[in-house]
């Protein structure tokens, strides 16, 4: 099992335990497979997805990722943590504005230790990225943008990736392509994804589905 | 709506204390230094002027004379071609061992003459009496209380009106004291006179007439050069102030874009908006500026000493009483913040004014578009040293010197957005690490944001290099200078001139070499000018300090038949080896050599002493150089103050009167050490603030990078490792801008205002001493930023990843 | 400008009346200044010239004119010296302080001016070969050591002279052949007179220039001590008849008595002392000037010469009003004589 998690629940400060943002929230997923997850506005799915990327601390039940209970780990192991095993791409793409394409990329994965150049050229192979390694984000459009994002996260060749609405921000063409690309090749590494996401279509063509209602998993 | 916009728009500070708290401290800063510096300039200017006006000859013009002074015989004639006159006669005089400045005048012509009686009368003596012996000395009551202790022959009158350290007499008196029986310094023209008189030029084509204007305060014209080096110091910390400001207004109208859109499509119409936010900015100017006041006058007070010892050092020029608060400098520091606040805001307030209701949230200028401005910046830098260059070539003087630094300082700051980002992009290149590489590559992103601190901090730097470099290449010529003067081993000085010639005799019998130094004090085209008489020694050929000469100028001049001036003699009239000059009516002397004297304001020549005699006798005998074999110093010393009965400070070794000279150099530069400081002070301060500002522009370029597994603490250590990369970057550009800086203070402006032009040394060790204090800067800026970063609550970064941003 | 420093040096010229008395048979004071002798002889030109052993002296030169137009004009010249100590010395050490007056009257108009100076340095002076007196560019000048004939000029911020005057008599010796007793305990001063000028030249006024004729009268006096304890100041008068015959009187008032004094100068210059009290003068009217109040108009007697004359001044506000202040000005004379003449009055406060 590459994500664990097990009656996880948070409070943010002021809530009490009833009006807690997650109230024991349970999953399973493993390598290879893909995990959507929905509900409303509010519902607390971004919460839980930065739990399950080491992001932030929950107060009680258990997250496991790859085996390694997070409840324990200093900042600094949770830390490492997210730069060897855990990959995120958000609605925002959130690239270094200051970094080219090339090192956009290249940065997680170096900083994780695991930089493989021939992974990383297939990987902007496979998602269009190859003419454009010399450019900066802020020259890129949105749909290329998030594809830059996607190759970064995958450069890891991390265990767990978490998307937060990663197409939220592309028209429905451009969300279909990214889509797919990210789902074929989240296969082919075997890694597990955890996506965010409130389309339906998008939901559909994952393995798993979660809905969080109240906190909860309806 | 008002009262609703109002407060909608200024509850923005509530959320952002430490915002407004920048803001106003940014904008005081700049209104604080500016206001002492100018409350330290008009304090000397109304100090001058008081003089003037208590010496009674404010509004007068005066007759100076070209060569030497004014026979009274001369002046006899002026009076009976029916011009009113007043003669003044002016010079040093010791009692016991204290020097005074004794101005002589007519008691029965001079202006100040009411004054005095009433004063003279209020001592129940008549104000005739001050023209018989043993007559009577008029000064300022501390002056008074010296002269009494001083000497007891001539009772002293205390009259608070007259200006400190000066004692005025009658004629009668102070010609005797200065032994100057016929002769007088200039001539005040009276205010009434009758009409049809012929025109002085005609009469008098000898004498310059000075209007009162520029005759009212010889000081302040003097020390002109001065109060611009103070003003240039103040306007340096006030663009530096404004930098501070600049960003943190931009910034507060950045985070206010949300809401300005809101309240404009709730129908708040934006000339309104426009105003609030002006009579926002303008209500903290204006807090802003009298807190800047407040604390001005307080750095003026304290600076004020530390002024008055550079003034007193180098232009003899005494600024008494203590601070006040002039009407002049208060609003001129008000209405500078005020201005000083809409030019730092114009550019974020005119963005505003043009803001779409609807406009997309403003991205910083990066990439290409920094780079084309990096680029711009850097052709009107460049422009802008050409013009000053243009301006130092074509035109010379202190002004001139000025416009040029300016041009330069200007300049420089221009070119440094583009020489940083090409020295970061190397930087980058040259990185190995993906966080290093992230780092250079985000510095050179931040540069937009941080090229005004920078620029602060380049101008501090270079300010402080440029004038630490002036000051220590002087300190060392002037220590260096030293030791060619100061070559006898003992000064001594008699009491008397009956002493001296017995001291002299007996140090003869006891076969040591005496050199005389006696002088006699003149005017030259209306300056002061001391014509020193010298006894032709060995040691004056080996040792005095020339900086051009003929070919046997010693020759020459020992035989009476040259002279030599010093160095600001021979700038001021243009005169070199080879000039004639008029000592004296009918004494004329060929210049045979220069030489360097720093520290005198005044024009001095040297005679041989058979020759000075000739001309003039009667000439004071007590001061001696006397050469003596270095261990028999002490001995000799013990020896004549066992012989002879006078004061112990009338005879110094050679390193007493060394260190002295030292010592009052040194605290002639207090003042430019002092203000250096401030100046780095601001700059770091600036530095802080744009840092803070940027604050929350960085998180979303960190949050990623966090996401990404680098730590907090990582992240802080970035932080500061970035202030210093760019601290670093800037001081190494400073280096040179201040050698340039050090060059035309040395080359151009000391010429230009004291009349000596100094040999520039170089001194690497204070440049290290200043880029560790840049780092230091660097790292406590970056400090606040760095230590928030590293305990922020991650719920802050995730925000940044949270869709509806 | 400089008022309280002159108003010493004019209260020296005037009121040496706090000297001791009783030296005068020493021939000095106690300050060392000398005293006017009974047995002392005039000499000229020596006398003409300066007496620096003696405390104050005086070149006083009066004109009565009358202008091309037809209207009475007076001019006044007048060069005092007061030492601060008997003798003289080079420079700024000399003991000797000068002021001058000078003043053109009219019949609405006083126009005055002040100069003052050191004596050492030639600012001013007197000297005697040729004769000159001088302070500033006012001077009163001859071409020889004696007074015959001599250049006036003067000048203030609103009016200036030039004139030329020729004595058309012998001077006249005041007293007893130039020794004049000031008081009963006998004070005394040395006064002589050239009363005979004939005056011509131009008058420089605020209207313009003005060619004047007319007559002049000069007075040498030099003592050490001339007013007794008890007089407040005088009334003196010089007046010049018709007839040509002349009259000089003055009345020192005093607290004791007034003292009256005064020369009969006939027509063909022979000058004769008045008894004691045989001149009289009575004020008739009394005019406001600038505050105080002061007899313009005056009658006058010498019963011994059939003098019986009123004196009425050509302006009444012929004020000096110089750091000392006085009233000097021109007058006519009308009754049993008639004619022209300058009254001086000191000592109204
Ligand atoms: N840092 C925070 N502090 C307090 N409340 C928070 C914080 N972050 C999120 N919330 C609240 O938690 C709830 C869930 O938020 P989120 O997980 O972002 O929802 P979703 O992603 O499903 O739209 C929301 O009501 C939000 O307001
Ligand atoms: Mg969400």
């Amino acid at each position: 099992m590459v994500l664990t998690i097990r009656n996880v629940t948070k409070r943010f400060p002021g809530q009490t335990a009833k009006t807690a943002v997650l109230r024991g929230v349970s999953l399973n997923l493993e390598g290879g497979r893909s995990l959507a997850l929905t509900g409303e506005s509010g519902s607390g799915k971004s919460t839980l997805l930065h739990l399950a990327g080491a992001l932030d601390q929950f107060d009680s039940g258990e997250i496991e990722i790859d085996g390694t209970c997070l409840s324990g780990l200093s900042d600094s192991q949770r830390s490492a943590l997210r730069r060897r095993d855990v990959s995120l791409v958000f609605q925002q793409f959130n690239l270094i504005p200051s970094l080219n394409i090339s090192k956009n990329i290249a940065l997680h994965a170096r900083l994780g230790g695991g930089w493989d150049e021939g992974w990383v050229d297939r990987l902007a192979d496979r998602l269009g990225l190859s003419g454009l390694l010399q450019r900066y984000p802020e020259q890129l459009s949105g749909g290329q943008q998030q594809r830059v994002a996607i190759a970064r996260a995958l450069a890891v060749r991390p265990k767990l990736l978490l998307a937060d609405e990663p197409t939220g921000n592309l028209d429905e063409t451009a969300s279909a392509a990214v889509m797919e690309l990210m789902l074929e090749l989240v296969r082919e590494s075997g890694t597990a994804l955890f996506l965010v996401t409130h389309s339906e279509a998008i939901a559909g063509m994952l393995d798993q589905r979660l809905h969080l209602r109240h906190g909860m998993a309806a | 709506m008002k009262g609703a916009a109002l407060l909608a728009i200024l509850s923005h500070w509530r959320r952002h204390p430490l915002q407004l708290a920048t803001l106003i401290a940014g904008l005081a800063l700049a209104a604080g230094l500016w206001s002492a510096v100018q409350a330290i300039n008009a304090e000397a200017r109304a100090s001058y002027a008081r003089a003037a006006e208590q010496l009674g000859t404010a509004g007068l013009a005066r007759l100076i004379p070209e060569t030497g002074s004014i026979p009274i015989a001369r002046y006899a004639e002026l009076r009976r071609s029916g011009w009113r006159l007043a003669p003044v006669l002016e010079g040093v005089v010791s009692f016991d061992r204290q020097s005074f400045d004794i101005m002589g005048v007519d008691l029965l012509q001079h202006p100040q003459a009411p004054a005095l009686a009433e004063a003279a009368e209020a001592e129940s003596s008549t104000p005739l009496e001050a023209l018989r012996p043993p007559g009577r000395i008029f000064a300022h009551s501390e002056t008074a209380a010296l002269l009494s202790e001083a000497q007891q022959t001539h009772p002293v009158t205390r009259l608070a009106a007259l200006p400190r350290g000066i004692a005025m007499a009658d004629l009668s008196l102070a010609s005797q004291l200065l032994r100057r029986p016929d002769s007088l310094s200039y001539l005040l023209v009276l205010p009434e006179q009758t009409p049809g008189l012929a025109p002085l030029a005609e009469l008098a084509p000898e004498l310059t007439h000075l209007p009162a204007r520029a005759a009212a305060s010889d000081t302040g014209r003097l020390t002109d050069s001065f109060h611009l080096n103070l003003t240039a110091f103040g306007l340096l910390s006030f663009a530096v102030g404004l930098f501070i400001v600049q960003g943190t207004i931009a910034l507060s109208l950045e985070q206010r874009r949300g809401m300005i859109r809101t309240l404009r499509s709730l129908g708040v119409p934006m000339r309104l908006l426009s105003g609030l936010f002006i009579a926002e900015l303008a209500a903290i100017a204006l807090a802003a500026g009298i807190a800047g006041l407040a604390g001005g006058y307080l750095v003026a007070a304290a600076l004020l000493p530390g002024v008055n010892a550079t003034l007193a050092g180098l232009y003899g020029a005494s600024v008494d009483g203590s601070l006040s608060l002039r009407p002049g400098w208060v609003f001129s520091g008000l209405a500078m913040t005020l201005g000083g606040a809409f030019l730092a805001g114009a550019q974020s307030l005119f963005a505003l004014w043009r803001l779409p209701i609807l406009a997309a949230p403003a991205t910083l200028a990066r990439g290409q578009q920094a780079s084309r401005s990096h680029m711009f910046s850097a052709f009107c830098g460049a422009a802008s040293i050409a013009a000053g260059l243009i301006v130092l070539y074509f035109f010379q003087g202190l002004v001139a010197g000025f416009a040029f630094l300016g041009a330069l300082m200007l300049g420089a700051a221009l070119l440094l957005p583009l020489l940083i980002s090409a020295g970061l992009s190397v930087g980058a290149r040259m990185a190995k690490g993906a966080l290093a590489e992230w780092l250079w590559a985000d510095t050179r992103a931040q540069l937009p944001g941080m090229s005004l601190a920078l620029m602060a901090l380049l101008l501090a730097l270079a300010a402080n290099i440029g004038v630490g470099t002036m000051v220590s290449s002087f300190r060392l010529t002037f220590t260096g200078w030293l030791d060619q003067r100061l070559f006898a081993e003992v000064y001594v000085t008699a009491t008397s001139d009956a002493q001296g010639a017995e001291l002299a005799h007996w140090l003869e019998a006891q076969g040591i070499t005496v050199l005389s130094r006696r002088y006699h004090d003149t005017r030259f085209k209306g300056a002061p000018l001391r014509v020193y008489g010298f006894e032709d020694d060995e040691a004056y050929r080996s040792n005095w300090p020339l900086l051009d000469a003929s070919p046997d100028v010693w020759d020459q001049t020992a035989s009476g038949k040259a002279l030599l001036i010093n160095e600001q003699l021979a700038r001021r009239h243009k005169l070199a080896p080879g000039s004639i000059l008029e000592i004296k009516p009918g004494w004329r002397l060929p210049v045979a050599g220069v030489y360097s004297d720093y520290g005198n304001p005044n024009g001095q020549a040297m005679v041989s002493l058979p020759a000075l005699q000739k001309h003039v006798p009667s000439l004071p005998n007590r001061n001696f150089g006397l050469r003596a074999d270095p261990q028999e110093i002490t001995g000799l010393i013990k020896l004549i103050r066992q012989e002879f009965d006078f004061p112990r400070e009338n005879i110094t070794d050679q390193a007493t009167v060394k260190t002295r000279s030292l010592a009052v150099f040194d605290r002639t530069f207090v003042i430019t050490a002092a203000l250096n400081l401030l100046t780095l002070g601001v700059a770091g301060f600036a530095l802080l603030t744009s840092l803070l500002t940027l604050w929350s522009q960085r998180l979303p370029q960190l949050a990623p990078v966090w996401a990404m597994g680098v730590t907090r603490r990582q992240l802080a250590a970035a932080e500061v490792l970035r202030s210093l990369i760019l601290a670093a970057g800037t001081a190494v550009l400073a280096l040179p801008l201040g050698l340039v800086l050090a060059w035309v203070l040395l080359s151009v402006i000391n010429v230009a205002a004291f009349g000596w032009k100094l040999p520039m040394y170089l001194f690497p060790l204070d440049w290290l001493r200043l880029f560790m204090l840049a780092l230091l800067a660097a790292v406590i800026a970056a400090a606040l930023p760095a230590w928030r970063l590293s305990r922020i609550d991650p719920a802050d970064l995730l925000k940044v990843f949270a869709n509806e941003r | 400008m400089n008022a309280n420093i002159i108003l010493v040096a004019s209260s020296l010229i005037w009121a040496t009346a706090v000297q001791p008395q009783g030296y005068a048979g020493l021939g000095t004071d106690a300050e060392g200044f000398a005293i006017p002798k009974p047995d002392t002889r005039l000499t000229f030109p020596a006398d003409h010239g300066l007496h620096s052993d003696f405390r104050i002296e005086w070149w006083y030169l009066t004109a009565n004119l009358e202008g091309a137009d037809g209207a009475d004009y007076g001019i006044q010249w007048t060069l005092f010296r007061s030492a601060l100590a008997p003798g003289e010395a080079a420079g700024w050490q000399s003991p000797q302080i000068w002021m001058a007056h000078a003043a053109v009257t009219t019949k609405d108009k006083h126009l005055f001016a002040e100069r003052i100076a050191r004596g050492g340095v030639g600012q001013a002076g007197v000297q005697t070969h040729p004769f000159s007196a001088w302070i500033d560019n006012w001077q009163m000048r001859s071409a020889d050591e004696t007074l015959e004939e001599i250049s006036l000029s003067a000048s203030g911020m609103e009016f200036s002279y030039d004139l030329n005057l020729m004595a058309d008599g012998p001077l006249v010796l005041q007293g007893n052949a130039g020794y004049s007793v000031k008081s009963a305990s006998g004070q005394a001063s040395h006064y002589y007179s050239q009363p005979h000028y004939m005056v011509s030249g131009t008058l420089s006024l605020p209207d313009g220039p003005i060619d004047v004729t007319g007559h002049g009268w000069l007075d040498r006096e030099w003592s050490s001590q001339p007013l007794a304890e008890d007089q407040s100041g005088w009334d003196w008068f010089s007046l010049s008849f018709d007839s040509g015959e002349k009259l000089m009187g003055f009345v020192l008032r005093g607290a004791r008595g007034d003292f009256t004094s005064g020369t009969w100068i006939s027509a063909d210059g022979t000058a004769e002392p008045l008894a004691p009290g045989a001149f009289q003068a009575q004020p008739l009217n009394i005019s406001d000037v600038q505050g105080r109040e002061m007899p313009t108009h005056w009658h006058a007697s010498v019963p011994d010469k059939g003098v019986s004359v009123e004196i009425l001044a050509l302006n009444p506000q012929s004020w000096m009003g110089t750091s000392f202040s006085y009233w000097e000005g021109p007058v006519a004379v009308i009754g049993s004589h008639s004619g022209k003449g300058y009254l001086e009055m000191t000592g109204y406060e």
